[in-house]
């Protein structure tokens, strides 16, 4: 009784944003290109949320992240593509999978990796990230279909508003739930102190685990959907800049947190497209040099990022304050 | 007999950090170990808990083997510590440092908490009702939501001591509990100590160099230098034997 | 075998480039515990004033050199004083994210028409190409002379760092921040000397590359900075023997590989081997273990 209550809220919030949205796109008051843009800043901001639980709550360092958003893309458009022609269910089903591919390579990589400390695990999951951009890149050598250096293309154009919306808001009542718990108190104890935490009782390799495996886990559900988005893929999608995109995201939102991650996907995404809109033509190429410049001036005037440690109301959901 | 260490040996390099100590801690005793800087009683502490692996010796907790084992099934196994430098979870509150010391006896599953089920919010309901018993004993249930790296230097060590008990253990490991106390609190520490050892069928070992804390509430000391157990037995026999004075000459501590 | 030996050659050539990048990740990292991104950028920087001054005004091969050493230090000195200072008491995340918007600000802004342009250059020979061939074995005048600059340079650094005062900071820095500057250590001058240094020797490295790999491009920095900070991680970071072994390592695996099974797999196989190392040695090879006081 207690569950379906609490879905209540969710459910609405999912009908009144999936809703709306569509009717505005439909109706013509957003042109389809923003809306696109827009579906692009959820996926990313579920892509985000995972590495805020990996980096911003349990601690864990991650360069890799657009690895396992890679494998999720990949596993999704390939099972799309063979088998799931248009059915819906059939793309729900693959983006679980792309989900559980990254799940199932974080958990590999995971085991002996998380044992190394803070710069080591970073640099250990961007060179992680540097050898799937290699398998990404020379993928057609072993599957065709996958298309290699040359890009994937043939995939579906599956993924809508109604989707994302509803994968960006099961991923933030995830986490919300899992942080709220006993279980995520256990996650941020690693984070705060290791060898506190391991003393006290938490099995802190096997929490590390859970962090980097369900943070990647989200990867590989965003990179479904944005394989969907665009129908086409491209190894230089998934790049180590891709991991660095998501990286700035979360410690501008200010590590941990959770509607700070939320917000800053949005500005980012916005900031990135809005700049090719604002800049006059022929200037467009200053976006790159603008965005750095904003990013150093943020980050010398707010280090702990942009949004400290305020929680929208709908994602504190502690029981016991 | 709770705790049994027999033998005990670490070399850091060349330094014998610990060299064949043996202790042991009978059911509801309070020990206290105590010894200059340096000598070896934190790795004592360190080699019981399972965070460094000794070299040699054994430790066991009512008989079982001890060594080898992950910290965190040496804690399920009834073990619990404090920190000589306070190591709380310093970002999150007073009461979730309570709450994660509890977690490995936690009354729900991860699917309950992902789905908010009954289960759930009954287990949170209890935690909660822990919280308040842990802080209300060390006098901190006004300071539930306050950051734990906000406290007093003295109720962050209150704090620690409430963490450990959370997670239930059988024997408490106490590392200089009344380091940076001034004599009113070091007071209180003690009615404190005796009072959680009464109500929780504790047994404590604790490092200290108050003496007057060690020398009013401990059963028995053993006195350590250089690694190695120079003296053990009463308070009073302590107190005038000539090899611990020797450890502690130039040492600012005096045997009262 | 003369393919084999053709191709140590080869890796060495490239090694040693990595390892005059190398130095200056490892450097900083033992000193700030900073892993420098935009490091990777001063070195495409010394690649394009050596272009400059090759090309636009023909300058002695030793005015190029001492020009890119210049123009990097000042470089690295002056981003290290207005990004990185403001945050050295800040998380240390936000330092790294810094470091990327620099590296990302140096790539971006000189790849501009009104600065360097986006386009791939080509390097022109500062002197003549002279190929000696030893039973079967090309070796070119590049090479001798890559080998040559870079020895100098490592016998030079091991002077500073080992037999000079601003050297004995530096290490005593290194090994404890606070304590250095309490003991009467300018720390803001070390930290200053030490991106300088790295800079410098990232200068040389970049003009040996231009020499070597004629074509520079103002986002040819980014790839071998990864691997030549892989290289200082895989040695051991703050390690200065280390930052070379590990450039040595990764030049000949990644030639080896192009060689034998596919240049496709060339910038996938150094990391692979970084993290075979990290798990069996988790401080680099030359890294000493640093266990934490509980």
């Amino acid at each position: 009784m207690r569950l379906l209550r609490s879905l209540i809220k969710p459910v609405v919030a999912y009908a009144f944003l999936a809703g709306s949205i569509s009717l505005l796109a439909e109706g013509g008051v957003v042109n389809p290109y923003w809306v696109q843009i827009l579906e692009l800043a959820c996926i990313v901001a579920i892509s985000a949320q995972g590495l805020n639980i990996i980096y911003g709550h349990t601690g864990l360092f991650s360069l890799g992240h657009a690895a396992f958003y890679g494998i999720g893309a990949y596993t999704a458009a390939y099972l799309m593509k063979t088998y799931g022609g248009q059915s819906q269910a059939a793309f729900f089903a693959a983006l679980l999978a792309g989900g559980g591919a990254a799940a199932a390579v974080a958990c590999l990589i995971g085991l002996p990796t998380l044992r190394l400390t803070s710069d080591y695990l970073g640099i250990a999951t961007l060179g992680f990230g540097i050898i799937m951009k290699v398998v990404f890149d020379s993928a057609d050598r072993f599957l065709p279909e996958l298309g290699g250096a040359r890009g994937m293309t043939g995939i579906a154009k599956m993924t809508t508003v109604p989707w994302v919306v509803f994968f960006l808001l099961a991923s933030l009542l995830v986490v919300r739930n899992l942080i709220h718990s006993s279980y995520g108190r256990a996650i941020l104890s690693i984070r705060e102190d290791e060898i506190a935490a391991e003393t006290m009782g938490i099995d802190t390799f096997q929490y590390k685990m859970v962090g980097f495996v369900a943070g990647c886990t989200f990867a590989g559900v965003a990179g479904g959907l944005y394989a969907h988005l665009y129908a086409f893929l491209h190894p230089s999608n998934f790049d180590f800049f891709k991991s660095i995109d998501i990286l700035v995201i979360v410690v501008l939102g200010g590590l941990g947190n959770m509607s700070g991650t939320l917000v800053a996907s949005f500005g980012w995404i916005f900031l990135l497209e809005g700049l090719r809109v604002v800049l006059p033509p022929g200037y467009v190429e200053f976006r790159w040099v603008l965005i750095p410049v904003l990013l150093i001036v943020t980050m010398l005037l707010r280090p702990q990022g942009i949004f400290g440690a305020r929680e929208f109301p709908f994602l504190r959901g502690k029981v016991y304050r | 007999m709770m705790l049994e260490i027999r033998g005990l040996t670490k070399h850091f390099g060349g330094i014998r950090a610990v060299d064949g100590v043996d202790l042991h801690l009978g059911q509801g005793e309070l020990v206290g170990l105590i010894g200059p800087n340096g000598s070896g009683k934190t790795t004592v502490f360190n080699l019981v808990t399972g965070i460094y692996r000794p070299d040699a010796g054994s430790v066991t907790l009512k008989g079982e083997n001890l060594v080898g084992i992950p910290p965190h099934r040496i804690n399920r196994l009834g073990v619990a510590r404090t920190f000589q430098n306070i190591r709380l979870f310093r970002n999150l509150t007073v009461m979730d440092n309570v709450r994660i010391a509890h977690h490995s006896h936690l009354g729900y599953g991860p699917v309950a908490a992902l789905c908010r089920t009954g289960r759930f919010y009954n287990g949170e309901k209890e935690l909660n009702e822990i919280v308040e018993v842990f802080l209300s004993i060390f006098q901190l249930q006004n300071r539930k939501y306050e950051i734990a790296g906000s406290l007093s230097y003295g109720d962050q060590r209150k704090l620690e001591i409430a963490r450990a008990l959370a997670s239930k253990p059988e024997v408490l490991l106490l590392d200089e509990p009344a380091a940076g106390m001034n004599p009113y609190e070091v007071g209180r520490l003690m009615e404190f100590i005796l009072a959680i050892r009464e109500r929780f069928r504790l047994s404590i070992l604790l490092i200290e160099h108050q003496m007057r804390l060690v020398m009013g509430i401990c059963e028995r000391l053993a006195v350590m230098d250089f690694g190695q157990v120079i003296a053990r037995g009463l308070p009073a026999e302590i107190r005038g034997n000539r090899k611990v004075i020797e450890a502690y000459l130039g040492e600012d501590v005096a045997i009262e | 075998m003369e393919y084999f030996l053709q191709q140590v050659i080869n890796g060495l050539q490239i090694g040693f480039v990595y390892a005059l990048i190398a130095l200056g990740y490892t450097m900083v990292y033992g000193i700030v515990r900073l892993i420098n991104f935009a490091h990777g950028d001063v070195f495409m920087i010394g690649a394009f004033i050596g272009l400059y001054a090759v090309e636009r005004y023909q300058w002695p091969l030793t005015a190029v050199f001492v020009s890119a050493v210049v123009g990097c230090t000042i470089l690295a000195v002056l981003i290290e004083q207005l990004a990185y200072r403001p945050l050295r008491h800040a998380p240390k995340i936000a330092s790294l994210i810094t470091a990327i918007g620099v590296s990302l600000f140096l790539e971006y802004f000189t790849s501009l028409r009104q600065v360097f342009g986006p386009h791939f250059y080509s390097f022109p020979r500062p002197f003549p190409v002279v190929r000696w061939n030893w039973h079967g074995i090309l070796v070119t005048n590049i090479q001798a002379v890559i080998f040559f600059v870079t020895v100098f340079c490592l016998l030079l650094l091991q002077f500073i760092v080992f037999r000079t005062k601003m050297g004995r900071a530096m290490r005593a820095v290194s090994f404890d921040y606070v304590t250095a500057g309490l003991m009467g250590v300018n720390v803001n001058v070390v930290i200053s000397f030490t991106f300088g240094l790295g800079a410098a020797l990232a200068g040389v490295g970049g003009v040996l590359y231009g020499i070597a790999y004629p074509q520079v491009n103002t986002f040819m920095g980014f790839m071998p900075g990864l691997k030549a900070f892989t290289a200082a991680v895989l040695g051991g970071i703050g390690n200065i023997p280390g930052a070379v072994l590990g450039a040595l390592i990764m030049g000949q695996s990644e030639t080896m590989v192009s060689a034998y099974v596919s240049s496709a797999y060339r910038d996938g196989i150094a990391f692979v081997i970084l993290i075979l190392v990290l798990l069996w040695k988790p401080t680099g090879i030359l890294g000493t273990p640093r266990t934490e006081k509980v």
